[in-house]
């Protein structure tokens, strides 16, 4: 083949290549376009007034996933009737939560070329009192009952260049000093009653006591995760139990609602919701037997909520917590729920 | 399509390249480095635009925890490694160097669309183990064509001009698939597919633009050894192919991963959580940078000079790492010579390879010594990793820099003849099993 026939095939190519990759872009900004108009019989919503102050009426404060022009919006309902009409507060969350008129949203920000995430710290009218750059993709969040810890993790892919493995960071803020724990990995580790050092902890999915001062989180290493029980003060974790994930305190603090890698399960759907005596280290699996990637969220004493894929992105379930009854489904389109007073 | 033109078989090219070569004038590269520096560069662009939002995709897009990717990742290592033998030793059998780069470019070209079938951790961690496969097979084939289309006096400088290419590709894909994703929200698809078209280009590029075979190969020598595992292992006789694979093995064991390189400098130095991303894309811009000139000093003053000169960058950087000195310029330096380090070893040693095995065993041989080189700073990782968990980040660094200096000292020692002007290619000993 001569050069010329060369560069002749290659310009037809570029010409069919173009074209495939024009259409692929058109179609994504199409269907992306499509998010932004609301879908038939998807819940009523409107703009309004969201707070996170307690109150006499019971509310859920959640990310709204259905599409529409709040699309991803902390969104509320009175907890009586989550079905109904949401009202929309303009603040735009990938994850969140709230307790003691603190709110926690982890946030993307456009940037020129690529997105930054922070983590901004709300006051109970939804206004900004500090933020954080976050070094990674948001993945939970969680505030105190007290609203003055605040604790959130992400994931940062960075630690393993050019290879497709990931570590989480997960950092601690006194909201009251400011103090601010850039890496749980600066805590000393207690694991099985020694001293232990090790380059691949992960932490993530902290949970805190009412105390102000008393954490529970999921420590990874060496293949293995455990429930650990950390020190504010102390600076401290140490191991309580194996195979445990993304743990969730009850407001009473006798147990610890988790997800548990079962045997036998696919490899993409391993976990399973189960719920830990602090007293005596009993387990009791739930009702729920899909498999559950969240950090789930007491609605009460007696009730564990968390989400699950669905059609626009997750829903959230309620379950009772001691393996009685089966999973109801609470909300459509939503993620991040926190249940407010 | 696979009938060469005249104007591009390499003998020409390569003795074009040698007409060049005046003192001070700066000549040209074959245009089979070019090309082929051209298919890496587009194959990058398409690579690393997956790589940069596979994360993202994973947690935002499909909603899962990609923890447990880590684990694979050692698994994939491995078999890289031994599909990049393969690959080298299938490119040999009738001189198939064309053939087998573009079976590697194209199943990794394949793999890009799979991502967007595949919905689950297992699926695609399966695309992702496919993808490197293609990229084990090309690796050593591309490097043979590289060496073969280059005179012998400028082949640092071929190799370098390749890894730059390469490199800027690297480079590029990131910010495609952000300006992308950018323009369009959740529009993962679209990276995808354009990342297939991007590497189809390159595939095209490859198929088109890069001789079929060498053509002092076209008919095999009388008595030349012929292509077989064996004889790639008894390259291992040759005495510069084995003292070049033994250094380039034991400099591996003292070589610790990058993402500990990026580690040890967020926590020794307090480089903020913000700028961490950025560290690996700084050795990368350094690479660049330096690839061009240090191949080029690699043909002035000695090859083996330049790759020990290498080690020794990445002793500083241990060094730097190690001493307490804190300074604003410090990563700078750290990332410019972890850059260095790259530009004077990655194609200066194939390059210095190039010099020592037939070109008949080429591809097996470059393979071979990749490989060697590969399961070293593998297991140097490892090592690493168990030394930082029993002893600390200080004293594992301590100890990394004792052994690269153990290991440098006794490289030097077994260095290879350094044979900078072309010399008769070698051939395995007479009475060599082949």
């Amino acid at each position: 083949m001569t050069l010329r026939n060369k560069l002749l095939v290659l310009l037809a190519a570029l010409a069919v290549l173009g074209g495939v990759a024009a259409a692929s872009l058109l179609h994504a900004a199409d269907r992306a376009a499509e998010k932004d108009r609301p879908q038939a019989g998807g819940p009523a919503i409107g703009s309004g007034r969201v707070s996170l102050a307690a109150g006499a009426d019971r509310r859920i404060v959640f990310r709204n996933m259905a599409w529409g022009p709040h699309r991803d919006e902390l969104v509320t309902v009175p907890a009586g009737a989550p079905a109904g009409p949401r009202t929309a507060s303009g603040v735009k969350c990938l994850r969140f939560h709230s307790a003691g008129g603190t709110g926690i949203c982890l946030q993307a920000v456009r940037g020129a070329v690529d997105d930054t995430y922070r983590a901004v710290v709300l006051d109970s009218a939804l206004k900004e009192r500090a933020h954080y750059p976050l070094p990674g993709i948001p993945t939970r969040a969680r505030v105190s009952p007290s609203g003055r810890l605040v604790a959130w993790t992400v994931f940062v892919g960075g630690d393993s260049y050019a290879s497709a493995s990931f570590s989480t960071r997960t950092a601690l803020l006194d909201t009251s000093t400011d103090r601010l724990t850039t890496s749980l990995e600066e805590f000393r580790v207690v694991k099985d009653g020694k001293e232990y050092h090790a380059a691949d902890t992960n932490f993530w999915g902290v949970t805190f006591s009412r105390d102000d001062r008393h954490f529970y989180a999921t420590m990874a290493t060496a293949g293995q995760t455990y429930l650990v029980r950390g020190d504010l003060t102390a600076r401290t974790v140490t191991t309580l139990h194996r195979n445990v994930e993304c743990p969730s305190l009850s407001p009473d603090e006798t147990r610890i609602v988790y997800k548990k890698r079962v045997a036998g399960a696919p490899v993409d759907a391993p976990w399973h919701e189960y719920v830990l005596d602090l007293a005596t280290l009993r387990e009791t699996a739930l009702a729920e037997s899909r498999s559950v990637d969240d950090q789930a969220v007491w609605l009460d004493d007696r009730t564990v909520s968390y989400s699950l894929p669905g059609d626009y992105g997750a829903d959230l379930y309620s379950v009772p917590a001691d393996g009685s009854g089966a999973p109801k489904r609470l909300l459509t389109a939503a993620l991040a729920p926190a249940f407010l007073k | 399509m696979y009938v060469a033109d005249s104007r591009s078989t390499p003998a020409t090219a390569a003795t074009a390249a040698a007409r060049d070569l005046g003192p001070g004038r700066r000549a040209a590269v074959a245009p089979t480095v070019l090309a082929l520096g051209t298919v890496s560069l587009v194959t990058d662009v398409s690579s690393e635009m997956v790589t940069a939002v596979l994360p993202l995709y994973l947690v935002a897009g499909l909603g899962l925890s990609p923890l447990g990717f880590g684990l694979l990742d050692g698994v994939y290592n491995g078999f890289s490694a031994l599909v990049r033998l393969a690959g080298g030793h299938l490119a040999d059998r009738g001189g198939r160097y064309k053939t087998v780069a573009a079976l590697g470019y194209g199943l990794s070209a394949l793999c890009k669309p799979l991502l967007l079938v595949a919905g689950s951790l297992p699926l695609i961690g399966a695309v992702l183990a496919a993808d490197r496969t293609g990229k084990g097979l090309r690796t050593a084939p591309r490097d043979a064509l590289i060496s073969l289309a280059s005179p012998e006096e400028s082949r640092g400088r071929a190799f370098g001009v390749h890894r730059a290419m390469d490199t800027a590709g690297a480079l590029i894909g990131p910010l495609v698939a952000f300006l992308i994703l950018r323009q369009v929200a959740d529009g993962y698809d679209a990276v995808f597919t354009v990342s297939f078209c991007v590497a189809a280009l390159g595939v095209l590029v490859l198929l088109l633009f890069v001789p079929s075979r060498p053509k002092p190969l076209a008919v095999p020598s009388e008595g030349a050894p012929r292509a077989s595992l064996k004889a790639a292992l008894a390259l291992l006789r040759v005495s510069d192919v084995r003292r070049l694979a033994l250094c380039a093995f034991l400099l591996g064991l003292a070589t610790v991963s990058d993402s500990f390189v990026y580690l040890l400098l967020q926590r020794r130095l307090g480089v903020t959580d913000r700028w961490f991303a950025l560290l690996p894309i700084g050795t990368a811009a350094a690479f660049l940078l330096l690839a061009v000139p240090l191949g080029r000093l690699a043909d002035r003053v000695g090859r083996w000079r330049v790759f020990l000169g290498g080690h020794a960058a990445l002793l500083l950087v241990y060094g730097a790492l190690l001493s307490g000195w804190q300074s604003p310029a410090l990563p700078y330096l750290v990332l410019a010579l972890h850059g260095g380090f790259y530009a004077a070893t990655d194609g200066v040693l194939m390059a210095a390879a190039a010099g020592s095995v037939p070109a008949e065993l080429r591809s097996s041989g470059l393979a071979l010594i990749q490989t060697g080189q590969a399961l070293a700073r593998f297991g140097c990782s490892i090592a690493f990793g168990a030394a930082w968990t029993a002893w600390g980040d200080r004293w594992a660094v301590g100890a990394a820099t004792a052994v690269l200096a153990v290991c440098a000292a006794a490289a030097f020692a077994l260095r290879p003849a350094d044979r900078d002007t072309a010399s008769p290619t070698p051939t395995v000993p007479e009475g060599t099993p082949v």
